[in-house]
């Protein structure tokens, strides 16, 4: 039986592939690195691109990953794969966004918060109109 | 008749919402179970993250990423309020907004001022009444949040820690015990924590690839991003169990409401029978 290197390929939403393989290529930050069973301990962060698998029967299989890091023991491989290409000025855009949202929110000119408060008005009015039908009934009485 | 008819109306309408109700909660039941799938589906990421780091915290001691370190003294903290979308799921937010205000009290007495992060509609209504330091805030991640979202707002929380502005991290969310209970927790996220326990048999180290601080420093923000998913998920299959939970107890109200009413109903049906037939007779008899 030809020697196999066991393959984790996990992302934060869940795992994408577990199993053997005789090789396995990935596109590590400073070029294509290819291993094989028994390499030495060995981590680096992935560039997207592709990750193939090289199975027993000799088949290949492909996986896109977008980023993430590749970490290397001698008979474990563990890909922790991004879910989102990361690059740091992507991640800032997504950081101004959220504080974007949180003042818009703040300021109260999103519809979400005009509805909450329509709601509460809403609310009040309601209990005013029982007030009124109250009195008159005991009026009427 | 008029009362009778008043009862009708009324019982129908108990039924309509009842039908809404079983529907919610055969809703939330199938969600519930994608919900605790996708929960148990995120956890290999982040232990798997959590073993790295400590590997490379106990390989390379000499560096130390500034979310390692060693805790400072505590001026200002942040919290990360991870809570649903909707309503109609219980006292699941507001227990968890208790939780926090109880601790926000807490560290008000001690002099420490939060700033927060909301991840979630209710969480920045109940921010916008209590008052508070908003930092960031995504709302509708709906039913299979991303990291993608997360990322952003976790960023401005790092961002703030790394700055000096606040000295701790937390992520506060709904911990799924079971279908039937809901706790909220208050976890720390930064500074993290290394376990000291394990020492290596014998030391092995990686080959980095550029070099160990490029790797950690990528590893640790990943680590955070992934636990803040974990806790959102979570909260998530709270929200679902919750919900389910409330609908049932709904549904089972309307279903009392609508057997009182309806005996209610018969009542005065009979009476007005009897009313009927007693004005016949007496007709009848002064003819």
């Amino acid at each position: 039986m030809a020697m196999t290197i066991r393959v984790d390929i996990v992302s934060a939403e869940g795992a994408i592939h577990s199993g053997p393989a005789t090789m396995v290529y990935a596109s590590a930050e400073l070029g294509e690195v290819g291993i094989a069973p028994r390499h030495t301990a060995f981590i680096s962060r992935l560039r997207p691109g592709e990750v193939r698998v090289e199975n027993e029967q000799g088949e290949q299989e492909h996986f896109y990953v977008s980023g993430g890091i590749i970490e290397v023991q001698p008979h474990v491989v563990t890909i922790l794969a991004d879910t989102a290409i990361r690059a740091r000025d992507l991640d800032e855009a997504a950081a101004l966004e959220a504080k974007r949202r949180a003042e818009d929110a703040l300021a109260g000119q999103k519809a979400e918060f005009e509805y909450a408060k329509a709601q509460a008005e809403l609310a009040e009015a309601v209990a005013q109109l029982r007030a009124i039908e109250r009195l008159r009934k005991m009026k009427r009485a | 008749m008029a009362g009778a008819k008043e009862i009708r109306t009324k019982i129908a309408s108990i039924k309509s919402t009842q039908k809404i109700t079983k529907a919610m909660q055969m809703v939330a039941a199938s969600k519930m179970r994608k919900a605790q799938d996708r929960m148990a589906s995120s956890r290999p990421y982040a232990e798997k993250m959590l073993q790295v780091i400590n590997h490379l915290a106990h390989a390379t001691p000499e560096y130390r990423h500034s979310f390692m370190a060693q805790e400072r003294p505590c001026k200002r903290v942040g919290y990360i309020l991870v809570s649903s979308d909707r309503g109609l799921c219980g006292g699941l937010n507001n227990n968890l907004f208790r939780r926090l205000v109880a601790e926000l009290k807490e560290q008000r007495a001690a002099g420490i001022e939060p700033i927060f992060c909301t991840i979630g509609a209710k969480g920045l209504a109940f921010f916008k009444r209590f008052g508070g330091e908003v930092r960031a805030q995504v709302t509708h991640l709906g039913d299979h949040p991303h990291v993608e979202d997360l990322i952003g707002p976790v960023k401005v929380m790092l961002d703030a820690f790394e700055a000096g502005e606040i000295d701790a991290l937390y992520v506060v969310y709904n911990e799924f015990v079971n279908t039937m209970t809901q706790r909220p927790r208050i976890r720390p996220l930064v500074p993290i924590v290394i376990s000291q326990k394990e020492p290596l048999p014998y030391h092995w180290d990686y080959l980095y690839e550029p070099d160990a601080k490029t790797v950690l420093d990528a590893l640790l923000t990943r680590y955070i991003e992934s636990l803040v998913y974990q806790a959102v998920v979570e909260n998530g299959a709270c929200e679902q169990a919750a919900r389910m939970v409330a609908m049932k107890a709904a549904s089972d109200n309307a279903g009392n409401l609508i057997r009182e009413l309806q005996l209610v109903y018969n009542k005065a049906r009979q009476a007005a029978i009897t009313q009927e037939i007693s004005e016949i007779v007496g007709g009848a008899a002064a003819v």
